[in-house]
């Protein structure tokens, strides 16, 4: 290339970079409105809920609280849990969670241990049989029948022994056990420890990070949970909050025999802005469901990356 | 006569085994037991009355699908629905890569960090509680018809949830608002793995921000993408029913209700369809199957390594 040609060639990079600055900034400018729209339409339904919950119930009857709450009160937080069966929906999901979350959790570190063990019997078939429970399910009949045979219909443990086993928590184990030094295990063979020794001195301590993330992802799933409850539960006492919300929304002509009660008593000489109305009850026990998540949420969000691992397997 | 002696490492590979085994009977009860389910639907079963070698039908329950009209119109009514939602999700599965992409480019990391924390959030709320947020917004008294009332935009409230309008595409958006943040997650990562330097170097070269996207970004997290459509396609049949049984209702059932609630609709409804309803649920599952394997398949011969 003659000097020339080069100073040509670096005269058209610096335009082409010009226009490029100004092309990208407009990008940068569109690309910053899409993601505040974004972000909007993923806050802005919680938002709108919460600041009706907590306004005069006449007005959010009637869709006047749109952007900022009014007439504030708190009377709806205090009057909803005296709905008959709310507070056990809501120990019951709290319960079902704790005890859901332990079960997993131990079962996935106990299993992702053991299929790591090279002395068990058999140990690659038995870690298929379990893996490949993934790929299939018999349907909701089978399971239905095959539930109610084991008397766990109306149960409370239909809420826990099925979701116990969880092949992608057994493998995220399985994978994690495995990176774990073997000279660790091998040290304690030695020494004469046992199996179970190992596994509760040696390797529960050392494989706490992922049994972080799945209690996590474990938690979320139990309080989440719906579908158990539509299949195997009709009493009353077993019903979780999200049955209960769902029942709520569903069902508006239960909501307003609620309403009618409740006016009738003790609410009577309440004001108009204090009474229990149908979207009141509605938005004040959707917070008080989705409450929970959103108060973890800020700390299980450094287990994401690892939690991806979960999804990816799931699909 | 002397007893075989079992060598100590024999014997504790055994034991270990014993340690495994109520789990595994666990395993064999909730995941494997069922299946033996699938005989109900070669059989006229009325529950309570236990299944006999009276009650035995052979393929009836199969062949009712093709030779009742009725029911045939109902199979090929759920199936468009199914390939409705399913085809809308594998048509725009590009999103949440795409999102993760333009969200990269945003440089102020604050503001990034606060879009990935609540597009994500929706991901871990359950199904019942985004129909409870559809449900409070968009009800006749609710935040859009309010405003869109207030600016003049419509006369009376629009019955958003009680149609079967644009139904399917509804769908589509209340499972992108729940998974999308969630799903850009996986680009994201994908996205941080890509070398510094090619990106540098194309820069010196003059690329503008769309050129490195285009010529880098993308085809770099492809094979995740690819990953993705084919989990899709191995899923095509199971939109799984939670979402649509919630936001189900009279005005739309013609429209939303899938595969996979169909069958629950069947066997819950009061005339009880289990063995047809079973009938129906195990062609679903071979075809499932059938589509996994070829997904995978494809993964192996495109990619070199399968998902499963």
């Amino acid at each position: 290339m003659t000097e020339k040609a080069i100073l040509n060639q670096a005269v058209k990079n610096r335009r082409r970079g010009i226009k490029r600055s100004f092309s990208d900034k407009l990008i940068s400018v569109i690309t910053y409105i899409v993601y505040a729209i974004f972000a909007f339409v993923c806050v802005y339904p919680f938002y709108y809920i919460f600041i009706n919950s907590i306004s005069a119930n006449n007005l959010s009857e009637r869709g006047k609280v749109i952007f900022y709450p009014m007439e504030v009160h708190l009377k709806n937080y205090s009057s909803v849990f005296k709905i008959p069966g709310l507070m056990d929906a809501a120990v019951i999901s709290v319960l079902r969670t704790v005890v859901g979350t332990l079960f997993t959790v131990l079962v996935a570190a106990f299993l992702g241990y053991m299929f790591t063990r090279k002395t068990l019997w058999k140990r690659k078939f038995w870690y298929r049989f379990v893996a490949a429970t993934m790929y299939f399910n018999a349907g909701v009949i089978p399971w239905y029948l095959t539930m109610k045979m084991m008397g766990l219909t109306n149960n409370f443990w239909g809420y826990i022994f099925p979701m116990m086993i969880q092949p992608f928590y057994i493998i995220l184990c399985k994978t994690f056990c495995e990176s774990v030094p073997e000279a660790l295990q091998e040290a304690a063979d030695i020494d004469g420890a046992g199996t179970l020794t190992i596994f509760f001195r040696i390797m529960l301590p050392v494989i706490k990070p992922i049994l972080a993330t799945i209690a996590v992802f474990a938690a979320v799933n139990q309080w989440n949970s719906f579908q158990d409850t539509l299949l195997l539960v009709t009493k009353d006492e077993l019903y979780t909050l999200q049955y209960v919300l769902y029942r709520y929304i569903s069902q508006a002509s239960s909501l307003k025999s609620l309403v009618s009660n409740s006016t009738n008593s003790a609410q009577l000489a309440a004001s108009l802005a204090h009474a229990a109305t149908a979207t009141s009850i509605r938005m004040t026990v959707t917070i008080v469901v989705v409450l929970p998540v959103i108060l973890i949420y800020p700390f299980f969000q450094r287990f994401f990356t690892s939690g991806i691992m979960i999804g990816a397997v799931k699909g | 006569m002397q007893l075989k002696r079992i060598s100590p490492r024999k014997m504790r590979s055994y034991k270990e085994f014993l340690l495994i085994l109520p789990f595994l009977a666990v395993v064999a009860l909730f995941s494997y037991f069922p299946l033996y389910g699938w005989v109900y639907a070669f059989h006229d079963y009325r529950p309570p009355k236990p299944i006999t070698a009276e009650t035995f039908v052979g393929f009836k329950w199969f062949l009712t699908i093709v030779n009742n009209p009725v029911r045939t119109a109902d199979i090929l009514r759920v199936l468009r629905n199914t390939f409705a939602m399913s085809g809308i999700s594998l048509l725009f599965s590009w999103f949440p890569m795409v999102f993760a992409i333009f969200l990269n480019e945003i440089k102020c990391r604050p503001y990034k960090k606060f879009v990935q924390t609540v597009t994500t959030l929706p991901n871990f709320i359950s199904w019942v509680l985004v129909y409870s947020i559809a449900f409070n917004v968009f009800s006749s008294t609710g935040a859009v018809n309010t405003v869109m009332m207030d600016l003049g935009l419509i006369d009376k409230p629009i019955a958003f949830l009680k149609s079967s309008e644009n139904i399917w595409f509804k769908m589509w958006l209340w499972l992108t608002w729940k998974n999308a943040g969630w799903a850009a997650i996986m680009y994201l990562a994908a996205i941080t793995g890509i070398d510094e330097q090619m990106i540098e170097a194309a820069k010196v070269d003059g690329a503008t921000r769309m050129q490195v996207i285009w010529h880098i970004t993308i085809p770099s997290i492809l094979p995740t993408y690819f990953v993705i459509v084919m989990l899709n396609l191995a899923n095509f049949l199971s939109n799984g029913m939670e979402q649509y049984y919630v936001f189900q209702n009279a005005f739309n059932m013609d429209y939303i209700e899938v595969l996979d609630l169909y069958v629950y609709n069947m066997a819950t409804s009061s005339t009880g369809q289990y063995p047809l309803s079973t009938a129906i649920s195990i062609l679903k599952s071979v075809v499932s199957v059938v589509l996994l394997v070829v997904s995978n398949t494809a993964s192996k011969l495109i990619r070199g390594e399968g998902f499963i």
